[in-house]
């Protein structure tokens, strides 16, 4: 599904990645680990089609519209509803019956109360929810997380959890997280950045 | 090699320029900045254009170096638009007795490309250097390439509306000696110009080297 | 096709119901270019030309038109949210479209306003002006858009877009101006068609690039 040779990339003079070496599987789960600044984002935003490599090779063999990314950022518009915000990314997604997917994965994620609201008047974790529902939207096939508990409640987290799990089976993931116990129990992989 | 050309072609230019070209019968010595002053001209044209098919390589073939001497082009052609332009202001002093004109269409299309491949500096040093960058520049410089054509053309209907011209630049009829002359110069102008391009070209890739070797010591 | 407009449409769509709620940049271009034609009623001495009034619209719909490129990636850069459009499937030329479109409306906007404070101001406004500024506003956009993303990738990024676009501007401007005043309008219309389409074309084909990293 992910398959790394020599990959590198640099942002100016630094080089965040050199030399990389990966395959993931279709079904893997790699957790990838490491202190901030390591290249954990720099990878994930490399297999999510945000970054080119500066060096070797990546082929991901899944078309963009099969991928759901969550980075750092929520990537929802803050004038807009959350409401909005996800049907504008159902339509550019083409998601099969918007509408309804879109309220089950409010309702889910515990949003639909505040659908009508603009993403501005959302705490952090509510975002941070907001964000998983536009990750998961278009029902992708290979899930880039970067770092998906962070600014999450308790219960948020146990959301998360349960969805991840529901999704074990159907997707490939590709996951970064301080908190590498949190998803043991998915038994990834690992990969571990200096 | 080429720089012992240019060398070369360049004394025997000068030979030429001074000695054998005749003096002309209006404005005398000084019109012999005319042989300078066109090459040059025509020199950071060819340099533009260089720069502009190496950025369409950057973008179409991704070819490694290409960006380096998409660059390298590009700072020649403005080296010697510069030039253009100060034996262009020359010339119109000669000529005229003026500085500047707005009546001589070259000169004012340089002044505006001058402009531009200016703004092209300022956007590749505010862009970290990777491939955004080298994308980015490529494109400004394709933008150039089509900006050249489409200036002239304006330049041209501008002047139906700005004040009528007073002066009128004769276009150069040359006699055959002023015409090898002519050659000479201008074919000693794009060996400079290909040399100092080497001469930029092989510094910056030292540079990078030496950077290279430096890193992977420490 | 259809799917590509549709794109198109919504990211269009977006951009202008944003503006609707923010007001961050129709509302400022509207108080820009009517404080700029003041500005300009007092550079022009007494026993200038109506003409030269006249040019000195177009230099105000050219800084206009800067100041609301220069806010069109702004949001998409600081929240980084030009990601979310990047990772969709849509092209990335739909991208520069809809952001053309967007931008284009908010000049018109301003526009609606700037040409009858001109007229108020200096002198009448007659149909090549309009169709001047109709088909130098394409192409103002069309090149602006490409440029705004460029500046945006940058440092220093509201220095740098006024100095790309400036001499990109002058063949508008000098269209405009022509239209505007000589008696030969047709030929300067042309020459922004021209100018528009030969631009348009590579700005579309460019923008994917550009939106690379």
């Amino acid at each position: 599904m992910i398959r790394a040779r020599r990959l590198g990339r640099t942002f100016g003079t630094k080089h965040v990645i050199r030399g990389l070496e990966l395959d993931v599987p279709r079904g893997g789960f790699l957790l990838v680990t490491g202190p901030n600044g390591s290249g954990k984002t720099t990878l994930l935003r490399l297999v999510a089609g945000l970054l080119v490599p500066t060096a070797g090779e990546l082929e991901v063999a899944v078309p963009r519209d099969r991928v759901g990314y969550l980075g750092h950022e929520p990537l929802v518009y803050r004038e807009l509803t959350a409401l909005e915000n996800l049907d504008l990314y159902g339509r550019l997604y083409r998601v099969p019956e918007r509408r309804e997917r879109i309220g089950m994965l409010l309702e889910r994620f515990g949003l639909w109360e505040a659908r009508n609201q603009w993403a501005d008047s959302f705490s952090r974790g509510m975002l941070q929810r907001l964000a998983l529902c536009r990750t998961l939207l278009h029902d992708p096939d290979l899930l880039v997380l970067d770092e998906p508990f962070s600014a999450l409640d308790e219960e948020g987290a146990a959301l998360l959890d349960r969805q991840l799990a529901e999704l074990r089976p159907r997707a490939t993931f590709l996951l970064a997280t301080h908190d590498p116990e949190r998803v043991s129990p998915l038994a990834p992989d690992r990969l571990a950045f200096a | 090699m080429l720089a012992a050309l240019a060398a070369g072609l360049l004394c025997a230019a000068i030979a030429l320029i001074f000695f054998y070209a005749p003096v002309d019968a209006d404005q005398g010595l000084s019109q012999k900045i005319f042989y300078f002053h066109v090459p040059i001209a025509f020199t950071a044209y060819a340099c533009f254009g260089w720069g502009a098919w190496k950025a369409l390589l950057v973008l179409w073939k991704r070819k490694p170096g290409a960006d380096q001497e998409s660059y390298v082009a590009i700072h020649q052609g403005v080296i010697f638009g510069a030039l253009t332009l100060i034996t262009g202001s020359i010339w119109a002093k000669i000529s005229w007795g003026v500085w500047w004109t707005w009546s001589e269409r070259q000169l004012v299309l340089f002044l505006v490309l001058f402009l531009f491949y200016c703004a092209y500096f300022m956007l590749r040093f505010s862009v970290e250097p990777g491939p955004q960058r080298e994308n980015l520049c490529a494109v400004y410089a394709l933008f150039g390439v089509v900006l050249i054509p489409v200036s002239f053309l304006a330049i041209r209907l501008a002047e139906n509306f700005i004040h009528p011209t007073v002066f009128t630049s004769r276009g150069p009829q040359m006699a055959t000696s002023q015409f090898a002359t002519f050659c000479v110069a201008l074919a000693a102008m794009i060996a400079l110009a290909g040399t100092l391009y080497r001469v930029e070209l092989l510094g910056k890739r030292l540079d990078a080297r030496l950077r290279e070797l430096r890193e992977l010591l420490t | 096709m259809t799917a590509y407009l549709a794109d198109v449409a919504t990211l269009a769509r977006k951009d202008l119901r944003l503006e609707l709620r923010t007001r961050n940049t129709v509302p400022a271009m509207l108080l820009f270019v009517v404080a700029a034609l003041v500005v300009f009623h007092f550079a022009l001495p007494a026993g200038s030309s109506e003409l030269a009034a006249k040019g000195l619209l177009w230099v105000a719909i050219v800084f206009t038109a800067l100041l609301g490129l220069t806010r069109a990636f702004v949001a998409e850069r600081e929240q980084r949210l030009i990601d979310g459009l990047l990772l969709a499937p849509c092209d990335r030329s739909a991208i520069w479209l809809a952001k053309s479109v967007a931008v284009l409306g908010f000049l018109v906007v301003a526009e609606v306003v700037a040409l009858p404070a001109f007229a108020l101001f200096f002198s009448g406004i007659d149909g090549a002006t309009v169709a001047g500024v109709a088909l130098a506003d394409l192409g103002i956009c069309a090149v602006g858009t490409v440029l705004a993303a460029m500046a945006v990738a940058g440092r220093a990024r509201e220095l740098l877009l006024p100095l790309l676009f400036l001499p990109l501007a002058i063949p508008v401007v000098v269209g405009g101006v022509g239209a505007s005043v000589t008696g030969h309008p047709g030929r300067y219309l042309g020459f922004l068609a021209l100018y528009d389409a030969v631009f348009a074309i590579i700005s579309w084909a460019s923008f994917e690039y550009v939106v690379t990293e």
